[in-house]
């Protein structure tokens, strides 16, 4: 289905952002730059208990406050429920303001709307709220026990989903040796530059819209949806815009306080604008991964995997949020990885816990299915006595096995595993930097080198398959193209520009794009699952090739030729084959189109088969301070391997982005709570996402492995090295130490947790890395084998 | 996020301010940099009614020479501490923990005299004033006063100074060709210190340990163990000795103490390599 | 001697314009920019002075708007992202984000690009040249970004430092 591209395009060219102007002038949209005359401003007031009846809401000095217009709680208004992305369970609804009961530390009790700021936030602390407290669950575990305290008493436990394997299926039978492992991938905090946003003008707009709703977002059209539902207001009488938006990672959708938003502001008749502070960004913004996995891995003795039996628990937080439900679709998904696996067992539990509801993060359920794959891998190559290289490479899937379908029910697209890999050993020096790590051991350095091997495969555009584009020549000669996707940092407005120009010889200056406003562009999927450039990327090709069509036809009559005859000229005239004197310009071809009474213009819905598999290997390399357990990541070697590249300049930028973020999580953050809800780590000085001073200049490359599925040959790259990085870094650590007899270190790998680990080697006290699961394991109900049912969470673009 | 409400007045002479801070009493904060009390009012951890600003006081920014030891205005800055000629000269551990506090914006507003007001155990600069045997000049309604470092810092957060004390200058002996090193161990470059180690050699080493205490503490146990001429690795065993470290995310009070053990042998390392030649 | 008051008035050029206003005493400038005077360009993304989102310069040197009173920039000079290009021609560190692809989400870079902008103008007064790479890594400690992962980010302010030592 590749297609090739001609001589003009500008396929492959580095072509810088014509985004760019406007943010560096300081000229972005983001919703708190937003104008709105007249707009009231909230402030909420959030629970400080993580599990509490709320018993009163005393709001009477706070709305005789000054520039206070009014203060809501539940009781107050009747605001709809906030469903989410999804509802996990029909018991489990949650309120846009708590009713009854807060169940998590930063639970929105009520809301202040002022005319100021300033005056919504004094007021806001003028609210005086009962709370009578109740026994919280905040370990995911312990949350699954029976005796533990039950979030929704209508679900009978805070086992929200759960499922296991058959009694009689043993993935692990005929293993000559089973390695296990107890893995802990941590709660992360999303922390978007930008928090939630959003700004509401109710009424008529003169436009067919009696509602108006700003919202920092990734998916208009589906949050425009929700909107509408939960208003009972039809669609098309919603307008939604994204605009320009801080960034997202997964975690920006339809929000409850956005429900109070709308509310107010239909309510009260009058603009309301919402911005998220960054204290309560950090407890209120669902969180991601938030996984302990228990992994046994069947090997024969010369490395090869027999099979692997997995139990892993998803942390769903409170209100079931949807994020919980990724261990459950695409960490099962892809826990068969980049290699053969004959047989998987996979067992799965989900938790309520009184914590910050999950969502997703980029990766959403992929990093962690690689992290414990990678992470098991290399237990068993140490247990065989194997380099982590060479016990990859004996199980690898082979080039000319795809398309691929896995156990677990998926079909991988295309793969060359062991090129990336091979490639990422070169640009490292993987031979030398053994020498280096031996004689270091040798010399007893203070200062350890570790070097970590993942090879990984991840999926995007798994949800929603189809994108729409437009694409449209004006009589000027100017272009429009619109698309349904909705960048908010990525560079679509370059990179489907690009792809117009390198179509119809459009100069990229000369065309506009429009994403992220639903009264503009009627339908969309947006952009998640690193599905945008693959579907909507050929929409756009797809788009712009039916204008060329029109184009020729057009232009035919013009030149009083043959269609099939028309030709682009290079210099982005159409012309007659052969005929070089005779050509005209895209503005004579879009006036006939305007004079015949037709735009010229294309609408594409491109619709992609399946799911696509980009893939890759990552080295990382680093310095363990064998005294105070401090580690330093000093290179980092990627190749990714998303298809073929469009624009070279906005791929590497997605890796180094993802790199930081999965190099962080090995290292860096963890959203921490103690034992009774509280979170410690509710501000940027406390969770540490790290700045330029903590990174290597990161060492990025490519194989570029087309995927049939489109005609880009595209597959998705905004979250692949976040997917590759994390085991790296995280196997590197526990490589540095291996020789102490290490066998496993949990994220993040905190100096702390480094040094006691590398006490305990020293005392030899080491502790097993395996235990047995929680017992709810064996409650579950057992899943039906044969061919997988694909669930809710396998059609979901986070 | 927006601070409560307060009443602000803008200081013309040290005098002044001294006067409005003896007015409104507890209620009052000396407003300089700003870089340790906005942050906390930002959060409403701190509510102060009143903010007197003694930012434009430029004549407490300055670095002079006394012979023997170098005096620093209470409002120099970070920054400037971290560039100055003579700090370099003369105290080079000053000006190298200077430039390790927070991060350049921090350092552009933060000052010394801030800093040791706001006496956090955590904070890197009163450690060093405690190394260097520094002393702090203070002016309040009853005149001016001088306390030694080591008499300066009373508690979590809690100093020598009164209500109505301003301080004017921070005086630190030259430590000649003596050697130093600061040690800050942290998780991200901007962070605050896990553990620090602020030393400096010579006749009489000084060495001081941050966030191994409710206050910056000296390291008495090292330094005697130096002046009695143990090694630099036996000395530095003794770094945290009876201190009671506080816990939390980034380190329990065992880890604390490992770390200073540590990071004070790498200090007097440096010392020991160093001295005479920088 | 002064009367605390709660509301206060001041007198900042921003951007080379003079603007006076009285404003709550509690007034930071970031809100001051951004709400008084009207220009947006300069993003908070944190409450406790950790991100740099709302990094200016005041009198040259660059610092977290969001932890200085307006009250305290009283009678100073302060430039934002918007007062740098000049005219249509982007100011030497703003091209060379847009060049070596500084920039993403944007949300960082008016931040990014003034803490940028001071680390380089400081480097170039103290030795007359170019920021390096390790300059640049610890200089931009105070300023997150959650998108480029730095990379691009460095190599900008190392191209843009030397175009501005020129």
């Amino acid at each position: 289905m590749t297609t090739t591209f001609g001589a003009g395009s500008l396929v492959g060219v580095p072509v810088r952002r014509v985004e760019d102007p406007t943010l560096l002038r300081g000229e972005g949209t983001y919703i708190d730059n937003l104008d709105l005359p007249g707009a009231l401003h909230l402030a909420f007031v959030r629970s400080p208990m993580a599990h509490a009846e709320l018993t009163a809401v005393d709001a009477s000095e706070a709305r005789a406050m000054p520039g206070v217009v009014a203060v809501y709680s539940a009781s107050d208004l009747d605001f709809p429920d906030h469903t989410g992305m999804m509802q996990l369970h029909p018991a489990v609804v949650r309120p846009a303001l708590a009713r009854d009961r807060v169940r998590f530390v930063g639970d929105a009790v009520a809301v202040v709307v002022a005319e100021t700021k300033a005056q919504a936030v004094d007021a806001a602390e003028a609210v005086i709220v009962d709370y009578d407290p109740l026994p919280a669950a905040t370990d995911m575990e312990s949350a699954l026990a029976p005796d533990a305290p039950i979030q929704f008493d209508a679900v009978g436990s805070n086992v929200l989903m759960g499922t296991r394997e058959p009694a009689d299926f043993d993935a692990l039978a005929g293993a000559e040796v089973v390695v296990r492992g107890r893995f802990e991938n941590q709660r992360l905090a999303v922390v978007p530059m930008e928090g939630a946003a959003i700004a509401v003008v109710p009424g008529d707009d003169g436009d067919g819209h009696e509602l108006t709703v700003y919202l920092a977002c990734q998916m208009p059209h589906s949050n425009r949806g929700a909107v509408a539902t939960g208003f009972g207001i039809e669609p098309e009488k919603v307008r939604l815009i994204a605009p320009h938006v801080g960034g997202s990672f997964g975690a920006k959708h339809w929000i409850p306080e956005g429900i109070v938003a709308v509310r107010i502001a239909r309510e009260l008749g009058r603009p309301v604008k919402w911005v998220e502070t960054r204290s309560e960004n950090m407890v209120a913004m669902p969180h991601g991964r938030g996984q302990v996995q228990y992994i046994e891995l069947g090997l024969r003795r010369d490395g090869t995997i027999t099979g692997m039996r997995c139990r892993v628990v998803g942390d769903a937080g409170a209100y079931g949020g949807f994020g919980g439900m990724l261990a459950f679709g695409p960490t099962r998904m892809m826990s068969q990885g980049v290699y053969r696996i004959p047989k998987i067992g996979y067992d799965c539990a989900v938790a309520l816990t009184n914590l910050a509801p999950m969502g997703a993060y980029r990766g959403a359920g992929r990093p962690e299915a690689a992290a414990m794959l990678e992470r098991i891998l290399d237990m068993a190559a140490a247990e065989l006595g194997m380099d982590p290289v060479v016990i990859r490479r004996r199980n690898f899937l082979q080039p000319d096995e795809f398309p691929y379908s896995t156990v677990t029910g998926v079909t991988y697209d295309v793969g060359d595993y062991d090129a990336a890999l091979t490639e990422a050993l070169r640009i490292a020096g993987y031979d030398e930097l053994r020498a280096e790590q031996a004689a270091r051991r040798e010399r007893g350095d203070v200062k350890q080198l570790g070097i970590g091997i993942c090879a990984y495969v991840e999926i995007t555009a798994g949800g929603t398959s189809s994108e729409y584009a437009e694409v449209e020549v004006h009589p000027d000669g100017s272009a429009t193209v619109k698309a349904g996707t909705s960048a908010h940092g990525q560079g679509h407005a370059t990179a489907y520009t690009q792809l117009v120009t390198s179509e119809l010889g459009i100069p990229m200056e000369r065309i506009e794009f429009v994403q992220s406003d639903t009264a503009l562009v009627p339908r969309g999927g947006g952009t998640g699952g690193s599905r945008s450039l693959q579907i909507g990327g050929s929409a756009v090709l797809e788009a712009s090739r039916g204008v060329l069509e029109q184009a020729r036809s057009l232009a035919a009559e013009l030149l009083e030729a043959a269609p099939e005859d028309i030709v682009l000229n290079d210099d982005g005239t159409l012309g007659v084959v052969g005929v070089p004197a005779r050509a005209i310009s895209w503005a004579e071809v879009a006036t006939k189109a305007s004079d015949d009474g037709l735009p010229l213009a294309v609408e594409h819905d491109f619709v992609q088969s399946g799911a696509s598999f980009p893939f890759g290997a990552h080295v990382s390399v680093v310095e363990v301070d064998t005294e105070t357990g401090r580690v330093e990541p000093i290179r980092h070697i990627a190749v990714d391997d998303c298809g073929r590249i469009l624009n070279p300049m906005l791929v590497d930028g997605q890796v180094h982005g993802g790199l930081a973020s999965g190099i962080s999580q090995a290292l860096w953050e963890e959203m921490v709570y103690d034992a009774d809800g509280n979170p410690l780590t509710s501000t940027l000085a406390e969770y540490g996402i790290p700045s330029a001073a903590e990174f290597p200049t990161f060492e990025v490359a490519h194989t570029e492995t087309p995927s049939p599925l489109n005609p880009l040959g595209a597959k998705g790259i905004g979250e692949s090295a976040t997917v590759g990085s994390t085991p790296a870094v995280q196997n590197a650590v526990v490589d540095a130490l291996s020789h102490l007899g290490v066998r496993h270190v949990d994220m993040p790998c905190t100096p702390e947790r480094v040094w006691r680990t590398i006490e305990h080697a020293k005392a030899g006290t080491l502790p097993d890395p395996w235990r047995e699961p929680p017992a709810v394991f064996a409650t579950l109900n057992v899943r039906e084998r044969g061919t997988p049912k694909r669930t809710e969470a396998d059609d979901i673009d986070l | 996020m927006i601070p409560a409400a307060f009443s602000y007045a803008r200081a013309d002479s040290v005098d002044e301010a001294v006067a409005l801070l003896a007015e409104h009493g507890d209620d009052a904060k000396l407003l300089a940099g700003g870089h340790s009390l906005l942050p906390l009012m930002k959060l409403r951890l701190a509510t102060p009614s009143v903010l007197v600003d003694v930012g434009r006081l430029t004549e407490l920014s300055f670095v002079r020479d006394d012979g023997d030891t170098l005096a620093i205005g209470g409002l120099t800055r970070h920054h400037d501490v971290e560039h100055d000629p003579l700090v370099h000269q003369y105290v080079p551990l000053l000006a190298a923990a200077a430039g390790e506090v927070g991060d350049p914006q921090v350092r552009h507003r933060g000052t010394l005299g801030g800093s040791l007001a706001h006496g956090d155990p955590a904070s890197d600069l009163p450690a060093v004033v405690l190394a260097l045997r520094g002393s702090i000049v203070v002016r309040g309604s009853g005149g001016e006063r001088t306390i030694a470092a080591d008499d300066f810092f009373r508690g979590f957060l809690e100093t020598a100074l009164a209500p109505d004390e301003v301080i004017t200058e921070v005086r630190v002996p030259k430590t000649g060709d003596a050697g130093w090193a600061f040690e800050k161990f942290n998780r991200r470059a901007q962070d605050w210190a896990i553990v620090g180690v602020a030393a400096v050699g010579g006749d009489q080493p000084g060495v001081a340990l941050v966030n191994m205490a409710d206050t910056p503490v000296r390291a008495a146990a090292v330094e005697a163990a130096l002046s009695s001429g143990a090694s630099a690795a036996d000395a530095a065993a003794l770094a945290g000795d009876g201190d009671d470290p506080p816990s939390d995310l980034n380190a329990s009070p065992d880890y604390r103490r490992h770390l200073a053990r540590v990071l004070a042998g790498r200090a007097l390392d440096t010392i020991a390599a160093t001295g005479g030649a920088r | 001697m002064a009367a605390p008051t709660s509301d206060v008035p001041v007198a900042i050029t921003v951007n080379g314009v003079t603007t006076a206003h009285e404003v709550e005493s509690r007034t930071l400038l970031v809100h001051y920019l951004r709400e008084v005077v009207g220009l947006t360009g300069t993003n908070i993304g944190c409450d406790s002075t950790s991100c740099g989102a709302c990094t200016v310069l005041l009198d040259g040197e660059s610092v977290k708007s969001c932890t200085v009173l307006a009250a305290q920039a009283d009678g100073g000079a302060v430039t934002t992202i918007e007062g740098l290009a000049d005219g249509e021609t982007l100011h030497p560190m703003q091209a060379a984000f847009r060049e070596h692809h500084g920039l993403q989400c944007g949300y960082c870079t008016p931040g990014m690009v003034m803490a940028a902008v001071s680390l380089a103008q400081e480097g170039i007064a103290s030795n007359g040249s170019a920021l390096t790479e390790d300059e640049v890594r610890i200089g931009l400690e105070g300023n997150l970004c959650r998108c480029t992962g730095y990379h691009n980010i460095v190599a900008a302010v190392v191209a843009g430092s030397a175009e501005m030592a020129q």
